[in-house]
């Protein structure tokens, strides 16, 4: 089975390309990259011009709730989203129903993406036997069946030592721990950043130090341990300084930025739609200069990727008081029209960029397949269409949930194609 | 203006033709003072005057509201506003019923949507809600036909308190605009501090806010106030002199120290208030806590008003009922 994406501008940054190429696609895997390539009986996509031709994006922060959340998400609506988005692989965190601290529940994860044969899912593990901070799951056995990375992700790696131990531990094993990054007794039960706008509303504040905090403590354990941290879903321009400044005396540290924190900021709780509950996340969103901290971070190289926290709610738990809704938003199907409105569009940053951002970082950090349109490498492609106007619809969204504040936004930028082991399984 | 909403409520009692020309709030709800102008305010305080006499007459009865269900749904205690807007509501003649937590299905884990939605399948005209939760009214009022009136939603709102401050404010000093009014105490978890710096400042008032530095909320400055850690200062001068609450709990969020320390450094004592103006008039929202934010010499001074202001509350509220009554008549009769 042959696939041929003809006529498109290539952006393949692993391999310095970025220019008019055809890409045949044989039996799942990249064969060539070249301009003029003949059909030779191949199944023809003809690329309209202005799209992109990139490595298939990798959203490695999403929760994808199955077990136990199905009412929110499964993982067969999950990847049905995250293709709809332009993503080809995700990653999915472990606080399920149970938690995934355990190979079972890897396998059972594996096998429900497996029967959904859309994006490929690498689940994380739980750092913690129910991510409770007492002692180490079991990484061996969870990278062996399949983990990726470790996480016990809605809350933060509970003490200092555990996660020394942990560093030191997956380092041995060569993957990642990923934190969410919060002192629990400076967050206490707020539910906003800490600012003008929360105390306008009379909503519990959290500080952004209450994030740089232990952000900085990771990257010290880092340093320590040798180890590889991931920081989730950074937010604070306090946390952004502690990753500089890791980076530049070499510790293995990279980090994430998710869509709304580069985008939106405290003043939305103040309306159109006071207290929307879809603008309840944890880090919550900050102050326009940690915002323009996101960007810049962004830009200048500091954050490796982008992240979408991908985080579905049933409307029924949503349709509550501010502070008794859960935290989070989905963001699989808004990512890519939001990275090109708000970044490339607005000059921020390159296509190139973006697609590293978005592709080639992480599947370089999580050590994932992926990142690159090699001959060789499974063929995983999405096309761009940057230009596309794409107006949110809540509504219409694949995911199983509904929660996001860009419902009714219009952006410029859209997914026109994403091409998974060769098979095209979402046409926008 | 001022006159014909001195006049309405009298008018009320009989039946007369709606004049398309009188002053009205322009949402059917109140939520917080952050919705209103300072004609809106005006308005509601003058309209209060009126429904004060009402209150001192023999028969405290008018028939304004004949026919109106009001539902007092209260999710947090309270005695001194429920008790207040039940008296408000029967002085107007409508039906009304309360309805406190411990007696409501939201202890059986019914959402708060939930149990509005049953609530409004009986048809009430109105909803007085006290809740825990900031802008829990503001969630209902999105999805409610019926009026719905903030009676303090967590640690954001309080309007109809911040305008029976500002209305007995007023009958003492006859103005609002150019008073130094400083506000002491548990800055930060006061929805009252918000709702009175948002008046009083847009009333033209000079506004302090003053209590320890855990308790001031970040922005303070941008809402209205002026924050100091000074009693001192803040008191110096000042017309007004309100105090909030410090609850004993706040020992263990590390915000103060003691209720012993917070007195020291911060309890309105007679010394203290000999720094205000001669003519200055001491408030407290209530409940008070005696010995703690306000000494006893003070609280029972003659310059304290704190029983005034208990007493103004059912005018105010009786406004508040009678002007949104009014404009939801109105709405029905374009909507006709």
């Amino acid at each position: 089975m042959k696939l041929l994406l003809k006529n498109g501008r290539v952006v393949d940054p692993a391999n310095g390309r970025d220019g008019a190429f055809d890409v045949l696609i044989e039996d799942g895997r990249i064969a060539r990259v070249e301009a003029n390539l003949p059909a030779n009986g191949a199944d023809v996509l003809e690329i309209a011009p202005g799209w992109i031709v990139a490595p298939g994006l990798i959203d490695i922060h999403v929760h994808l709730r199955e077990p136990g959340h199905e009412h929110k998400e499964t993982v067969a609506t999950g990847v049905a989203s995250a293709v709809a988005g332009g993503f080809t692989a995700v990653a999915c965190m472990p606080n399920t129903d149970p938690i995934n601290d355990h190979a079972g529940i890897t396998q059972f994860i594996l096998k429900k993406a497996a029967e959904a044969r859309l994006a490929r899912v690498y689940p994380i593990g739980a750092v913690s036997l129910g991510s409770k901070g007492d002692q180490l799951a079991e990484l061996g056995e969870q990278k062996a069946a399949g983990c990726v990375a470790f996480s016990d992700d809605g809350r933060p790696v509970a003490t200092a030592l555990l996660m020394r131990r942990a560093l030191e531990y997956a380092g041995m094993l060569n993957v990642p721990i990923v934190d969410h990054c919060e002192d629990p007794s400076l967050k206490g039960d707020g539910v906003a950043h800490e600012g003008y706008h929360a105390s306008a509303l009379g909503l519990r504040g959290i500080p952004g130090v209450a994030e740089s905090l232990m952000v900085e403590r990771d990257v010290s354990l880092a340093e320590l341990t040798k180890g590889h941290v991931h920081i989730a879903h950074m937010s604070a321009r306090e946390s952004l300084r502690a990753v500089r400044a890791g980076k530049d005396r070499g510790v293995r540290v990279t980090c994430e930025v998710a869509p709304h924190h580069f985008t939106l900021t405290d003043e939305a709780l103040e309306g159109p739609i006071k207290y929307d509950t879809n603008l309840k996340m944890n880090p919550p969103l900050r102050e326009a200069a940690d915002r323009d901290a996101m960007i810049e971070g962004i830009a200048d190289g500091t954050v490796d990727l982008i992240a979408t926290d991908h985080a579905p709610h049933h409307a029924d738990e949503k349709m509550l008081e501010f502070d008794r809704a859960p935290f989070g938003i989905v963001g699989l199907e808004t990512a890519v029209p939001i990275v090109f409105d708000r970044l490339v569009h607005a000059g921020k940053i390159t296509v190139r960029r973006a697609i590293e951002l978005l592709s080639v970082n992480p599947a370089r950090a999580f050590g994932i397949p992926g990142g690159s349109l090699s001959p060789g490498a499974p063929a995983d492609v999405t096309v761009l269409a940057p230009d596309a106007r794409t107006t949110v619809n809540a509504s219409a969204l694949r995911s199983k949930s509904k929660n996001t504040p860009f419902d009714g936004w219009e952006l410029r930028g859209g997914v026109a194609a994403t091409i998974v082991g060769g098979a095209v399984v979402y046409r926008g | 203006m001022t006159t014909r909403a001195v006049e309405r409520p009298n008018h009320a009692e009989r039946p007369q033709a709606q004049d398309v020309a009188a002053p009205q709030l322009r949402s059917r709800h109140l939520l917080a003072i952050a919705d209103l102008d300072a004609d809106e305010i005006t308005l509601i305080l003058d309209t209060a005057v009126a429904m004060k006499e009402i209150g001192g007459r023999a028969i405290k009865k008018v028939p304004t509201l004949r026919g109106r269900t009001v539902v007092n749904l209260f999710f947090e205690p309270s005695t001194r506003t429920r008790t207040s807007f039940e008296i408000a509501e029967k002085r107007l003649s409508a039906d009304t019923l309360s309805i406190a937590t411990a007696t409501s299905s939201v202890t059986k884990g019914e959402t708060l949507v939930d149990t509005v939605r049953n609530l409004e399948a009986m048809s009430p005209d109105m909803i007085v809600m006290r809740h825990s939760s900031s802008g829990a009214p503001q969630l209902l009022s999105r999805i409610c036909r019926s009026t719905i009136i903030n009676a303090g939603d967590g640690m954001h709102e309080h309007p109809t308190q911040a305008l029976l401050d500002a209305f007995t404010i007023r009958e003492h000093k006859q103005r609002l605009a150019g008073l130094k009014v400083a506000i002491v105490g548990d800055l930060l978890h006061s929805r009252v501090l918000r709702s009175n710096v948002l008046l009083l400042k847009m009333m033209g008032a000079d506004v302090w806010a003053c209590g320890p530095a855990t308790l001031i909320p970040v922005g303070i400055e941008r809402l209205g106030a002026r924050a100091t850690t000074s009693v001192d200062e803040a008191v110096e001068g000042a017309d007004v002199v309100m105090l909030l609450r410090i609850q004993n709990e706040r020992m263990h969020g590390h915000y103060i120290p003691s209720v012993r320390e917070y007195f020291a450094l911060f309890g309105m004592t007679p010394e203290r208030v000999r720094r205000a103006n001669p003519d200055v008039i001491v408030m407290h929202p209530g409940p008070m806590n005696r010995g703690v934010e306000i000494d006893s010499a003070v609280a029972d001074a003659p310059y304290s008003v704190i029983l005034e202001q208990v007493s103004n509350g059912v005018a105010v509220r009786m406004a508040v009922l009678y002007l949104l009554a009014g404009r939801d008549e109105r709405d029905e009769g374009v909507n006709a």
